[in-house]
């Protein structure tokens, strides 16, 4: 059992290291700073490995990338300041975050237009059934009264099949 | 009548899905438009592979500049090609991208060279302000030292016939006094 339970956490030790072995580390002065790097890597899309960004690739341009963007967090630059600089460079494509202008607006536009379509064609829809139900289909279908007959028929059949 | 749209809306739907699709098959789906279009090169100042040093004002244009190394198999595909365009008279500079010195040199001259000048870029610091990544890429570059186009992968007689030369011509003649 011990033994078992020691292979166990040497194996994940194991998978622990080999995972950071494929990361840089990068030092920091603040938390502010560590986490600012986080959330640009994370918002950073890959040239190379187009659905990733460039914290989850390990792409050798997604590490200098990386490299790159580290270097302009700890020279001070902002968030913004680190993304144009690389827009500069890569163009629109390197964001998660697109600007809105003329090429993106479809990109951002896109879903909203989507949902005003789907909207028009339910109201089209519910104009149309009300209209319809206006007329005949919500007149009351008369409920006819059971053959009392039939009734006994089919209950002298079950207690039968109970017989058998 | 509507009977028929049923059948006929997703029908037509799954057509235009299907032919659009099929129309991007072999396409180079990574193929990005440079970043660069219309500005001027990044200032930089790097090693030329014969020793010198290199500058952003001794590319002026009409050239290609080709981003290669000897690590990138797709660079040996596209290695003849760009010999045989440099005997035509274009005017090539080799970046060396994130190579080794001797590496690049020992290619050069096994494979033969079909550049004017080869920029040496180790550390991939041009590279990055060009928006390179990855290897082949070709810039071309006009007489002014401004970028005007980006080819991502080889250049191929096709691409080059498509994008490049109708971009060297008229600068060529730009140039000429």
């Amino acid at each position: 059992m011990m033994h078992r339970l020691v292979a166990t956490l040497v194996l994940l030790f194991a998978a622990v290291c080999a995972r950071a072995e494929n990361f840089d580390v990068y030092p920091f002065e603040s938390q502010d700073e560590e986490a600012r790097f986080e959330r640009l890597t994370h918002e950073l899309r890959c040239p190379k490995c187009q659905n990733q960004s460039i914290a989850d690739s390990n792409a050798p341009i997604a590490q200098d990338l990386r490299k790159r963007t580290y270097e302009l967090v700890r020279e001070g630059r902002s968030d913004d300041e680190v993304v144009s600089y690389l827009k500069e460079r890569y163009g629109e494509f390197i964001t998660y975050k697109p600007a809105f202008n003329a090429v993106t607006s479809l990109l951002w536009g896109g879903p909203f237009l989507l949902l005003a379509v789907v909207v028009v064609v339910l109201l089209l829809r519910r104009r149309r059934l009300a209209a319809a139900s206006g007329t005949d289909v919500v007149a009351p279908v008369p409920v006819q009264a059971p053959d009392p007959r039939q009734v006994r028929d089919i209950l002298a059949r079950y207690d039968e099949e109970d017989r058998r | 009548m509507k009977r028929v749209l049923v059948f006929a809306l997703p029908l037509l739907a799954f057509l235009a899905l299907a032919v659009l699709f099929l129309s991007r098959i072999g396409e180079n789906s990574d193929a990005l438009p440079t970043a660069l279009a219309g500005k001027p090169l990044p200032a930089f100042s790097l090693p030329s592979l014969d020793g010198g040093t290199v500058t952003q004002a001794d590319l002026k244009g009409p050239l290609l500049l080709n981003v290669w190394g000897t690590w990138c198999p797709s660079c040996y595909d596209e290695h003849p090609y760009l010999l045989e365009l440099a005997r035509q008279g274009v005017v090539i500079v080799g970046l060396n991208y994130k190579d080794e010195v001797p590496a690049a040199r020992d290619f050069l001259v096994r494979l033969g060279s079909p550049y004017r000048q080869v920029i040496v870029d180790a550390e991939g610091t041009l590279g990055l302000d060009l928006g390179v990544y990855g290897a082949p890429e070709t810039f071309v570059i006009d007489a002014q030292g401004r970028v005007l186009h980006r080819v991502t992968g080889v250049v191929t007689p096709e691409n080059f016939a498509a994008e490049i030369a109708p971009l060297l011509k008229p600068a060529a003649e730009g140039s000429a006094p």
